[in-house]
């Protein structure tokens, strides 16, 4: 099965290292990105970003190897970057240039002649929804926009594969939503693969249908979004009044996850070997009250959570 | 039913290799700075010289009986001596900001994100300032060559004097290569063109003023190479074959050159990347 991930993989990390001096950004990673959209997950500061950049080759990791269409990211970065696009994270134009310019100047840069470079950049400006701003210099653009011509400047020359970091950044509710429309179409109708780094849990559960989650700097876990979301068990929204630390850890100590989700309420999880009558129980024996008990949906947050742990939060209730 | 999708298409026309992309960068450079008109009346200016020059030419061919008005392989050189000047501000308008605006604008996670390797971006802005450079100097001395020799109606001069050509190309060059590499070096450590242009300058002026003080207090020449100017004219004098300006010898002027050159691609190969790692 992990030779069959790695044959359709689109991009693949073994044992990858990087160190920012006597910081590791990533340990260890080793993982396949297969075709298709899948969404980078982890925390500020996980590595997810660090990540990117060393597929892109715009770092060189302390060790390990990276392979992107099987090419070796160390010795073929240049012809994987004809084949890829990229949508950084902070704001990054070429200065002085209006969106077609700077389309069009993008597109030139990957091989496309001046006349189709002009004709393509309006084509995507027009997908991404810049419309008449388009002939406005780019420093004068709001966030929604900016946001908008990095897309467009990654898409103008028909990549393979999108590395798209954190592109709901700053974004308003219609235009995040109008984004998220965008990288889910490009994904599912229009054939290309992305890797989707963000910190928000429902732009990568709506847009994406695999995940790989990161925390300091490793792997944590990764899968089908269906998979992970439906493990053997149930989710209950619980709120509980008493002494909530050492009902936490006792409930941690019977195998079920909990974290914090809105105000006071937590979100546990009852593996299919227990039931709710065992989280009554427990709560019983630490004497706290349960307020209020309800069955949820799994979702992707409580994948991110049970991956990454919540210790530092119940520390905190304590 | 439409008759094209108004979403995403794919891409199915030509694409060029990626070798000719400091030809992109290099031509769009050129076409943004030439929107500057305040640049465009510099250029002109810079042009001055060659019509007097040209005006000198013309009087020559029609006055060979006076001596003062000949041309010589000297007045290229003179005139490639007065061209320093415009050289000094265009490379200082033109040059400041082609890699420290791109520092400030986050530009470089583009470039280095496309198929553009350091050394073609490098190259890229390398030719911008080198094209508006060797308009001001080797372009208008090679037409001035052609205007003697369309006055004169014959190549007798040139045919006499075959080795001003390559005089005027490397005497072109030089400057270009030191000015424009210098430059590109101080443009990469700041995100501010003005503070790259007033280091520039004072790096010029300092260095110029600490040869005139070696050269005030010892009564000699030899340290010209303390001074880039002085390093280009004295370089420039060799390959005019005219008597040096300074006692340098020729080859401590072009290891001047060289350190100055190696430096240069040094500190930008250190700089120029896509992402600032900060340890």
């Amino acid at each position: 099965m992990m030779e069959d991930a790695s044959a359709s993989a689109v991009a693949q990390l073994d044992d990858v290292g990087v160190r920012y001096g006597t910081q590791w950004a990533l340990r260890d990673v080793t993982v396949a990105f297969p075709r298709g959209a899948v969404g980078l997950l982890g925390p500020n500061g996980a590595g997810k970003s660090t990540l990117i950049k060393a597929l892109l080759g715009l770092i060189s990791p302390d060790r390990g190897r990276m392979r992107v269409f099987g090419y070796d990211v160390a010795e073929k970065a240049i012809e994987i970057r004809t084949r890829i696009g990229y949508m950084p994270e902070i704001d990054a134009y070429i200065p002085g240039t209006n969106a077609v310019t700077f389309v069009a100047y993008c597109a030139q840069l990957c091989g496309l002649p001046q006349t189709e470079a002009m004709q393509r950049a309006h084509e995507v400006l027009h997908y991404t929804g810049l419309g008449e701003a388009r002939y406005r210099n780019v420093e004068t653009y709001s966030t929604g926009m900016k946001q908008r011509i990095k897309l467009a400047q990654a898409l103008v020359h028909d990549p393979e594969l999108l590395f798209l970091d954190e592109p709901t950044n700053g974004m308003d509710p219609k235009g995040r939503d109008e984004m998220l429309d965008l990288i889910r179409d490009l994904a599912h109708s229009r054939g290309l693969s992305l890797i989707l780094s963000s910190h928000l849990l429902p732009d990568v559960e709506y847009a994406c249908d695999h995940v790989v989650v990161i925390d300091r700097g490793k792997i944590a876990t990764e899968g089908s979004i269906g998979e992970l979301k439906g493990p053997g068990g149930r989710v209950y929204e619980l709120r509980v009044k008493g002494q909530e630390g050492a009902f936490v850890t006792a409930l941690r100590e019977m195998g079920m996850e909990c974290h914090d989700a809105d105000d006071d309420v937590m979100r546990v999880f009852v593996p299919d070997a227990l039931s709710c009558r065992d989280l009554f129980a427990i709560a019983v024996h630490q004497g706290v009250q349960v307020r209020h008990l309800r069955p949820s949906v799994p979702t992707l947050e409580d994948v991110f959570a049970r991956a990454i742990g919540v210790e530092n939060r119940e520390t905190s209730r304590d | 039913m439409p008759i094209h999708s108004d979403g995403y298409r794919p891409y199915l026309g030509r694409r060029h290799t990626h070798e000719r992309a400091w030809l992109v960068i290099t031509a769009a450079g050129v076409r943004a700075v030439f929107l500057n008109r305040r640049l465009l009346g510099l250029l002109l200016v810079a042009w001055v010289p060659f019509v007097v020059r040209a005006v000198q030419i013309y009087a020559a061919t029609n006055f060979p009986q006076a001596p003062f008005l000949q041309i010589s392989p000297n007045m290229f050189h003179d005139f490639l001596r007065q061209q320093d000047l415009f050289v000094f501000f265009i490379t200082v308008w033109v040059g400041s900001g082609l890699i420290a605006n791109d520092l400030r604008s986050n530009a470089l996670q583009v470039y280095f994100s496309k198929p553009v390797t350091r050394a073609a971006y490098v190259g890229g802005k390398l030719g911008i300032l080198a094209c508006f450079l060797l308009l001001v100097t080797w372009l208008p001395a090679m037409l001035l060559l052609v205007v003697q020799a369309a006055l004169a109606g014959d190549l007798r001069f040139l045919a006499a004097n075959t080795f001003v050509i390559p005089a005027i190309t490397i005497a072109s060059l030089v400057p270009v290569l030191m000015s424009s590499l210098t430059i590109l070096a101080l443009s990469s450590f700041s995100k501010s063109a003005r503070f790259v242009a007033i280091t520039y300058a004072g790096l010029v002026f300092f260095s110029e003023a600490v040869f005139n003080v070696v050269r005030a207090t010892t009564r000699r020449t030899t340290m010209s190479w303390l001074s880039p100017s002085a390093t280009m004219n004295q370089i420039g004098d060799a390959v005019f074959r005219v008597r040096p300006s300074f006692e340098t010898p020729i080859a401590v002027s072009l290891a001047a050159m060289a350190v100055l050159i190696a430096v240069s691609l040094l500190v930008l190969a250190k700089r120029v990347r896509a992402v600032e790692v900060v340890a």
